[in-house]
């Protein structure tokens, strides 16, 4: 429908193919590393990443930029500490020998990841990586990955999901992508762009160029479309941003405005709201036949949907009840509870990946917080307070949350930027997300498939 | 100053007179209008002579083209019916003009509540307008929720002036 200004050939992740490394038998699984990622973590485990190897310099080059993807990862998480290489007294790796294990103990890494590259004879290229516990002499994990050099960050952060999997029994999150709005301009006349990038800010391209007014997008979840509120033609409309044709297409035609879009787990569905005659109810679209179904059935405001991951419940923000506050219903819109009970307003409810969680915006008394509650409302935490923060949305292991938070304006127009922050579950480990322009509306995506 | 509010005074009583609007439109409008109101009014009355009649200009000088609403509210308010009454007989008087109300928030809400919340307020005053006698085929509603604020500044006296309802001559484009 409307002209696609985007670089085609970056609009997918490249392929890689992982082949499982087994090398030497593994020994007793006795005292093995792990880090516990359910309480905060006081003390990263401190790791060490070597420079992988290569015979040309071609290949070193690789390596060491693929090292340093792995590192930056591993680090960002706040649960583990990259030894500095300064430190390093075993350089350089002989090829297929054992690392000498008293070298690393002596500079205290618990954790080793050593690696090499070659480019192969069909100009591919092959990754290997292994992930040592320095300690019980063991290796923990082995993987070669083959694909396009172009794919060389991809292989970065599959290695550091490897290892953060490894270590902590939790599955990773760095092979994965965020989608956000990218904001300049005045406040009273803001630009607005659909932006994609890597969960490290890297390859970070602008989908739209700004003509319109475009907010809350979210993947689906092959990662292959973005849905998204477009203002094209001053009719704000639900639409659906193709990535690999770089086409952005209306959802459909419907009375009212249609808005707070997102796809149900299994991607074949749309949940959203519209609003008619001023009145906003919650639909879901069948996106093969595109038939709607209404869900609810309320004079009071009912938005901001989302689906459990196993598709059965739907969490979603009404005000029927005096003021803004969570509500759990089943995806046939029956059996609506209050889930949220704390004092103030509770607003764009999401579902964790893991489904025990329910993240959310809550504001009280001048002031906003992320937060996160059990699914029948227990457990209230929060984790963030500003001015403004807004829009949590979860890391695909349900372990990490992204929001934006807005600086206030000031008279002169001053002020006011927005930025996306992650942070820890636990409420520890926040750290501001470098976009090239101030951000708003993050959405993660799952893993790549 | 109480030169200018009288000078208002007259403006609208100039204009009631010949729109035959109700009777108390020249009574209530000036004590009810916002100061802010009351002087973006009167600045623009000095360029009304040059507003084209039925324009944007006309309306956002001789009649108000918006409304404000009480935090998280939706309601007209006492002071913004005087505004609507005033606003439909002007609607009248130009029957081929077709209108876009659009509703707005402050930055105190969430995103989608708000786009929501600014899709309540245009219809609000849709209804309003309608239940004066306005054709609601003439009336569109368009939501912004807080996408677009007119006052800049993190405080009460900007947020109150966020929340309202703009009527725009034709299509938006606000």
């Amino acid at each position: 429908m409307m002209a696609a200004m985007y670089p085609r050939q970056l609009a997918r992740p490249l392929s890689v193919l992982a082949l499982l490394l087994v090398l030497g038998a593994a020994g007793p699984a006795a005292a093995e590393l792990r880090i516990d990622i359910t309480r905060g973590v006081a003390e990263p485990l401190p790791i060490a990443i070597t420079d992988f190897a290569g015979l040309t310099e071609a290949e070193s080059r690789f390596g060491r930029d693929i090292s340093l993807v792995v590192a930056a990862d591993l680090e960002r998480s706040g649960l583990f500490r990259r030894i500095d290489s300064r430190a390093f007294i075993q350089t350089a790796q002989a090829s297929n020998n054992l690392p000498r294990f008293g070298d690393w103990r002596t500079i205290n890494a618990q954790a080793l990841v050593q690696g090499r590259v070659r480019m192969i004879a069909d100009g591919r290229l092959r990754v290997e990586f292994r992930l040592w516990d320095v300690f019980a002499e063991q290796q923990m994990s082995g993987i070669a990955y083959q694909t396009v050099p172009n794919a060389w960050r991809r292989v970065g952060h599959m290695i550091a999901d490897t290892v953060y999997k490894r270590i902590t029994g939790e599955s990773g999150y760095f092979d994965s992508r965020l989608v956000y709005i990218a904001e300049s301009g005045p406040q009273n006349r803001r630009i607005k762009r659909l932006a994609i990038m890597d969960q490290d800010g890297e390859n970070h391209h602008f989908l739209t160029d700004g003509a319109e007014l475009v907010l809350t997008p979210r993947f689906s979840p092959t990662l292959q479309e973005i849905i998204y509120l477009s203002y094209f033609g001053n009719l704000p409309r639900v639409y659906i941003f193709n990535l690999d044709t770089g086409r952005q297409e209306v959802l459909g035609e419907f009375p009212g405005m249609t808005f707070a879009p997102r796809f149900s787990p299994d991607g074949k569905k749309v949940i959203m709201s519209m609003a008619k005659d001023g009145n906003s109810e919650i639909y879901n679209m069948d996106l093969r036949t595109h038939v709607t179904k209404r869900l609810t059935h309320h004079s009071a405001i009912d938005t901001s949907p989302s689906y459990s991951p196993d598709g059965k419940r739907i969490t979603f923000n009404s005000d029927r009840g005096g003021t803004q506050q969570l509500y759990v219903m089943g995806s046939d819109g029956r059996d609506v509870r209050r889930v949220s009970h704390g004092k103030g307003r509770y607003a764009t409810p999401v579902w964790s990946p893991r489904g025990d969680l329910i993240a959310f915006t809550k504001m009280r008394k001048g002031r906003f917080f992320i937060g996160v509650m059990r699914p029948d409302g227990s457990g209230e935490r929060l984790l963030a307070e500003d001015y403004l923060v807004e829009a949590p949305t979860w890391a695909p292991n349900g372990r990490v949350l992204m929001f934006f938070r807005q600086q206030p304006t000031r008279a002169d127009g001053g002020g006011g930027g927005s930025r996306l922050y992650s942070i820890d579950l636990t409420g520890h480990n926040e750290r501001e997300m470098i976009t090239p322009l101030d951000a708003s509306d993050p959405a993660w995506s799952s893993l790549i498939p | 100053m109480r030169f200018k509010i009288l000078g208002l005074f007259a403006v609208v009583a100039l204009i009631a007179a010949c729109e035959t609007a109700p009777d108390e439109s020249a009574t209530a409008s000036g004590a009810g209008t916002s100061l802010t109101g009351r002087l973006g009014a009167d600045s623009a009355r000095s360029k009304n002579t040059a507003a084209l009649s039925g324009s944007q200009e006309d309306l956002v000088a001789n009649v108000g083209d918006r409304v404000f609403f009480e935090f998280d509210r939706y309601s007209i308010k006492p002071e913004a019916r005087q505004t609507l009454v005033t606003q439909a007989a002007w609607m009248k008087k130009f029957p081929s003009l077709t209108f876009t109300i659009e509703g707005h928030c402050d930055e105190r809400g969430t995103r989608e509540y708000n786009l929501a919340l600014g899709e309540r307020r245009a219809n609000s005053v849709k209804d309003y307008l309608v239940a004066l006698g306005v054709n609601p085929n003439r009336l569109r509603t368009l939501s912004y929720g807080k996408e677009r604020p007119v006052a800049l500044g993190s405080n009460e006296q900007a947020w109150s002036q966020n929340r309202r309802a703009v009527t725009v001559v034709g299509a938006a484009g606000s």
